[in-house]
């Protein structure tokens, strides 16, 4: 038996997992991109548009508002004391601030578009080649098919639209959605049948059914979503828009009660200094109070948060990912347990056979030549590997053939064994233990000595045990090993220091899957799964309040699918799995859960470090303004000005222009997001506090006195 | 100097600790008392309430203390107990002082001894004070059963029968008991006449030459006094507060009186964490507050004790300052501030002014600080004659309304301040925002939103009415930065449900045959009287609404990638949410009360 106490190989290093390809990635502020976003900053000063961004509607009316102030100054009948270029100047940046806002959201749904459009070149009208029921094929448009038409797609010709293979197999090239050039196998029956309009098949020829309307196919939906169409506030943004749309009130209500204060020192101030002229400061000055006003509501995050969201859903889509909702990719940042398939996720590919385990008087030999008998007609990697473990095991190749009138028996999860039946009455089946020994206990056949001893030497290693029976007797068991990804320990560390629970999901039976669980790393494991345990399993994570994020590709994932709070179906799996998860995975990568949940944990980082970044900036502004608005009454609270500016309506202006530059200045980190490191909460928290929180509150400081010198160097302020 | 304020702090958390066990087991109902009380308990249970009804009762509750406090006080001509024939307070005072007791709030536009008889002193004011205080300690249970995810939260009148019954009571009892110790005066005799003062003369002379005797009212104030600073309540039996000697014996029971207002506010936030089962989480909550307690009692401190009156001191360098007036000659004007010289006063006690020195130097700045983070209101010095710097201990105290604050309404007000930094600031850990295990949705904020906006509303918005119209102009005493800081106050005061007064504001209309009141008291009295009405019971409601609706949701169990609630990172968070959100909602009116006054010319404003 020392065969199967063989230590987990590793994989080489050309069988690494694919880096993610970032391959339609573009530059940020690509020309078309910025000209298109500029054109679209002004048409979105339209107040019913404007109206959808509260905070910058505000800026927006206080602009406004301005302006009739300029209107008032320019025909003489202005009581202020400060020049009229000063208005100017304040009113040119008011909007300025309303622009960058509608810029960044721009720029940001420009490029969604933009991401949109490049899918939608594949969705050109192409011929294609209708199958009659008599057999007879016409040529037709794509745009006319309808659900239920049987296309022929031969070796070179483009997929017309989605559907699924019912006849054939064939190499198709997905590159024009995945951006990935190797060809992926599609085949009728099984869970690699979908097929997407706009591929291209490259080698043989399928049948396929149309299973989209024209138009409404699954990538034409997608683009509609990306393309914010249909982009609807999560519920995240509605909560944090309310409370922008709350903190923009409570400034309000800071700014107003300023001017009869203001005023009530004013009055003072004149009888102290026995003045007969009315003694007017910046701090009754409605143009100036509306500059306050708008440097303290947060502007910078109201301008970035639609970008923030829909750059979240063009980062997924850079993975090759598409998210039917911005909802989803949200929900993402909150998972707490990740159930991963184990092949090909966790080992790679498929199980091989490593060695043959005769009991009950059969020979190594005798056994090898059973298995690979039951194996000749299976497919699957596993009975392919049976037989090239059993030449090696010194079967001669010539025994691999056909035998007439024998019956092959497939593998179904239900009855968990596959096989092969004779003409004449015989049997051989192989398949997992307890199915097997069921089986030979139900022909009455006798379960030998030592056989249990054997199954759980094999599993205890972490091989999968396949017993061998020949009609009620048992032959042996043959030995499938699992070769574990290389680095999978790492990434599950990884994930365990984001706070996620790994699941791993296999059909294995349970000391099997304990000991690949150990090995890999996982935290937990459902072994001998079905379709309705990991549904169950779902369900019961959920029940104790915790987000469930799987993924699948087969018809009978979708349930499960449907059921978990990210399902992310593969490309290449069936129509209803991609219809039953909110994501679907273009790449067809098992691992791509890990990114999942990362982009959707930097969105909702970006979230919220803009947000206290915006608020934390205020304290400088004040620090800036307050002393600006009663410098002409009470010039002694100069002292609070620590910043040393100029004068109050630099003082002022460099507030308002360092509250306007900030936007597009982070437009970047919106669009880029911000870097997430899988640290505990609290270290994460600790970090982007001082980064985001302190960081906030330092650098407009820094930023206004920069722009006050500059406009005090270039003799732009008096 | 520290002695005391650290002392005083040390006692309190001490006795806290225990008494925070205690007050979790009688809200959670696990107390069995004797049976006389359980038969009361019985006989008040109307059934279990969910949060709506629990609400409803605690509005109706408070509107029948409305009609009985206003019926109370209005009557007092026709009630026993009132031999010196007191005549009734004006309309527009009652319903200020009606509203002002049944909030918690005790400002006073009375005079305790002058104005009310014994009986009104007892049923009016010492009645409000045990029963209003419970208010809030029910609201904060009903919303900690609420965030425990229980469908309903409790029975209202059951928990007010519970806190005043088997906590306010008892304790009371203990303190009134010490204070009588200590001097303080319990009969319900009015008033001890022909009292002859120490120094001969001192209240003038009779026709016949004969010094006159002084009349000293008395009363049950060692029974009022306990519940007074118990129930963070501070509305004094005399005009004068803690500061009368009556009221506030010896350095023993001025001890104990700050300990008395502290006790609770501090015992529930530490009752909090034990009924929900998560008493780190409240450490840290504790903790926080604790700092900004103790920096309120430092900045008063430092800046009062420490520093002389700056309007007695000299001011040997003239200060200069321009300002732009158009219409002078280079549109500048230049203000120049004059050298001044000291006064001959030994300062090194600090500022003197308005303090009572028989309990020390430092207890009066000590006890401004601490009555207003505790929304007690009593005090034991003049506000008003706190230096200008130092009288912003105060008022930062008021305006943040949480550095333990009143009974249940301090630890609401500061979960306020909690749910927003853990939304805004908490989805920096990658997560949507959670607050024990529930997610922070649309609905909580909005209802967290207006619990936290009326607060700035309804002091900013009437203060800056009454600066620029003659309701404040008139009834300031000092005009300028240190008249605003006297409007600011009162309706910080107001608003915070705080009810002590920075005084210097005619305010006072008296009784309503009173011929020469202060001539803006009506405007006054109706506007604090509104202000205390809905700071009141907007936040009390909005909190209740929004842990019901969080409580109902899915708790999701903490992992490694949940914001962690009781590390030293989340009391940063707090810490940094509810500085920079106070800050910047009152740093105008900071800048143009206080700071100005501090940094302008002394005498400035008169």
């Amino acid at each position: 038996m020392g065969a199967v106490v063989k230590p987990f190989r590793l994989i080489q290093p050309s069988e690494h997992p694919r880096p993610p390809r970032r391959i339609r990635s573009r530059k940020l502020f690509a020309p078309e991109l910025v000209r298109e976003s500029l054109r679209q900053s002004f048409v979105m000063l339209r107040p019913d548009i404007q109206w959808s961004n509260p905070v910058m509607f505000v800026v927006e009316i206080g602009a406004v508002l301005t302006f009739l102030f300029i209107i008032q100054a320019a025909v003489g009948s202005s009581r202020s004391i400060v020049p009229i270029t000063y208005f100017i100047a304040l009113d040119f940046w008011l909007f300025i601030t309303v622009l960058f806002a509608n810029f960044a959201t721009a720029l940001a749904e420009a490029r969604g578009k933009a991401q949109a459009d490049s899918l939608r070149k594949t969705r050109s009208e192409t011929p294609a080649y209708r199958l009659k029921a008599t057999d007879v094929i016409e040529e037709v448009l794509s745009t006319d098919l309808r659900p239920g038409d049987r296309v022929v797609v031969s070796a070179g010709q483009v997929v017309p639209s989605d559907g699924e293979v019912i006849e054939g197999i064939a190499s198709v090239d997905e590159s024009a959605i995945t951006g990935e050039s190797a060809p992926v196998i599609r085949e009728a029956g099984g869970d690699h049948s979908g097929v997407t309009g706009g591929t291209r098949v490259i080698s043989d020829r399928v049948v396929v059914r149309i299973t989209a309307l024209p138009g409404q196919a699954f990538l034409d939906r997608m683009i509609a979503l990306v393309e914010g169409t249909v982009r609807q506030k999560t519920p995240n943004e509605i909560a944090l828009t309310l409370v922008l749309a709350g903190l923009t009130i409570a400034f309000f209500i800071v700014v107003v009660p300023i001017w009869p204060m203001t005023w009530n020192a004013d009055q003072y101030m004149m009888s102290y200094l026995v003045m007969s002229e009315p003694l007017r400061s910046l701090g009754t000055d409605v143009p100036t109070l509306v500059a306050l006003l708008v440097c303290l509501i947060p502007t910078t995050i109201g301008a970035l948060l639609a970008a923030i969201g829909i750059a979240g859903m063009d980062r997924a889509l850079q993975a090759n990912i598409i998210a039917k909702s911005g909802r989803a990719v949200e929900t993402a940042g909150d998972i707490d347990i990740v159930l991963l398939d184990k092949t090909g996720t966790i080992t790679v590919g498929n199980r091989h056979a490593t060695d043959f385990v005769p009991v009950a008087g059969y020979s190594r030999l005798k056994l090898a030549l059973l298995a690979a008998v039951a194996s000749i007609s299976d497919e699957t990697p596993e009975g392919k590997s049976i037989l090239t473990a059993a030449q090696a095991a010194g079967v001669p190749a010539k025994e691999f053939t056909t035998l007439d009138g024998a019956q092959f028996v497939p593998f179904s999860a239900h009855t968990r064994m596959s096989g092969v039946d004779f003409a004449d009455g015989r049997v051989i089946r192989k398949g997992a233990p307890d199915a097997v020994l069921g089986l030979v206990k139900q022909r009455n056949g006798e379960v030998p000595a030592g056989l249990e001893q054997v199954i759980e030497a094999i599993a205890a290693n972490g091989a999968t045990p396949l017993v061998v029976a020949e009609n009620a007797r048992i032959a042996g068991v043959v030995v499938l090993e699992d070769i574990l990804k290389s680095g999978i320990r790492e990434r599950f560390a990884r994930l365990r220091s984001m706070g996620l629970r790994t699941v791993m999901i296999t059909g294995d039976n349970p000391l099997t899957a304990a000991t690949i669980a150990r090995e890999a790393g996982v935290d937990d494991f459902v072994a001998e799964a079905t379709p309705e345990s990991k549904l169950a399993y779902i369900r019961k994570e959920q029940a104790l309040g915790k987000l469930v994020a799987m993924m699948g590709d087969g018809t009978n994932d979708a349930p499960a699918l449907a059921q978990a709070d990210v399902g992310l179906a593969m490309n290449s799996g069936t129509q209803a799995a991609k219809e039953a998860g909110n994501m679907v995975d273009l790449d067809s990568d098992p691992t791509k859960l890990i990114e999942v949940v990362e982009i959707g944990k930097q969105l909702l980082m970006t979230r919220g470090a803009l947000t206290t970044f915006s608020v934390a900036n205020d304290v400088a502004k004040y620090f800036a303004i307050v002393p600006a608005l009663f410098a002409g009454t009470l010039p002694w609270l100069n002292a609070m000005d620590v910043m040393r500016l100029h004068s109050p309506t630099s003082a002022i202006l460099s507030a308002v222009i360092f509250n306007a530059i900030i936007i597009p200045a982070l437009i970047p980190v919106a669009l880029k997001g911000v870097k997430y490191r899988p640290l505990g909460a609290d270290a994460l928290l600790r970090k982007n506090l001082l980064v985001w929180g302190l960081g906030g509150i330092i650098l407009p400081f820094i930023g206004i006195k920069l722009i006050d010198v500059v406009l005090t160097t270039m003799h732009l302020v008096a | 100097m520290w002695l005391l304020p650290s002392s005083i702090i040390v006692f309190t958390i001490v006795l806290a600790i225990p008494m925070s066990r205690y007050m979790a087991k009688i809200m959670d109902g696990r107390y069995r008392p004797p049976r006389v009380f359980q038969w009361c308990e019985r006989h008040l249970d109307s059934g279990q309430q969910n949060w709506k009804q629990y609400t409803l009762a605690l509005l109706v509750f408070n509107t029948l203390m409305f009609v009985f406090g206003y019926t109370v006080l209005a009557l007092q001509p026709w009630m026993p107990l009132n031999p010196r024939g007191l005549g009734m307070l004006a309309p527009s005072t009652i319903f200020n002082s009606v509203i002002s007791f049944m909030t918690n709030t005790n400002l006073q536009h009375y005079s305790g001894e002058v104005n009310l008889s014994n009986f009104s002193q007892i049923f009016f004011v010492i009645f409000n004070q045990f029963v209003s205080a419970a208010v809030g300690m029910c609201a904060l249970a009903a919303i900690i059963r609420a965030f425990r995810g229980e469908s309903t939260v409790g029975n209202y009148f059951v928990d007010m029968w519970r806190a005043v019954a088997y906590i306010f009571l008892p304790i009371a009892v203990i303190l009134g008991v010490l204070f009588l110790w200590q001097g303080m005066p319990m009969t319900i005799n009015h008033s001890v006449d022909q009292v002859m003062t120490l120094e001969p003369g001192a209240m003038g002379a009779t026709d016949t030459g004969q010094p006159k005797p002084q009349t000293l009212v008395v009363g049950p104030v060692a029974a009022e006094v306990p519940i007074m600073m118990l129930g963070t309540n501070g509305g004094g039996f005399y005009g004068m507060n803690e500061a009368h000697p009556f009221a506030n014996p010896s350095a023993l029971s001025n001890f104990l009186v700050m300990f008395g207002m502290m006790f609770f506010p501090f015992a529930l936030v530490l009752m909090y964490g034990r009924m929900l089962g998560r008493v780190r989480h409240a450490i840290v909550i504790f903790s926080v507050m604790l700092l900004l307690f103790a920096g309120t009692i430092v900045w008063a401190i430092h800046f009062d004790t420490m520093k002389p009156n700056p309007g007695l001191t000299a001011h040997p360098e003239a200060r200069a300052f321009k300002i732009a007036v158009p219409t002078a000659p280079g549109g500048t004007q230049t203000i120049t501030l004059p050298a001044v010289a000291g006064l001959p006063v030994d300062q090194h006690l600090g500022n003197l002014e308005g303090k009572e020195l028989r309990f020390g130097t430092s207890a009066g700045a000590t006890f401004a600080a601490a009555t207003v983070d505790v929304t007690c209101g009593a005090v034991n010095c003049e506000h008003d004659s706190l230096n200008p710097i130092a009288a912003l201990s105060p008022m930062a105290g008021m305006w943040l309304n949480c550095i333990y604050g009143g009974k249940g309404v301090g630890m609401i007000n500061l979960l306020l301040f909690l749910i927003i930094g853990v939304f805004l600031a908490g989805q920096m850990v990658g997560r949507t925002p959670e607050y024990l295990g529930k997610k922070i949705g649309a609905r909580e904020m909005k209802l967290a939103m207006i619990a936290l906006l009326v607060h700035p509303i309804m002091i900013l918005g009437p203060s800056g009415l009454f600066a620029a119209t003659n309701w404040g102009m008139k009834a300031e005493n000092n005009p300028a930065a240190h008249g605003l800081s006297e409007i600011v106050y009162q309706f910080s005061s107001a608003s915070a449900n705080n009810g002590s007064a920075f005084d210097g504001l005619g305010v006072s209309y008296g009784f309503n045959n009173n011929p020469n009141p202060a001539p803006e008291a009506v405007p006054w009295d109706l506007a604090t009287g509104l202000v205390m009405l809905f700071s009141r019971y907007l936040p009390i409601i909005a909190p209740i609404a929004m842990a019901a609706f969080l409580g109902m949701k899915k708790s999701t169990p903490f992992g490694l990638g949940t914001l962690r609630d009781d590390t030293f990172t989340f009391g940063c968070l707090l810490f940094g949410t509810i500085v920079i959100v106070g800050a910047l909602l009152f740093l105008p009116v900071a800048a143009l009360g206080p700071l100005a006054e501090h940094l302008g010319p002394i005498p400035f404003g008169g």
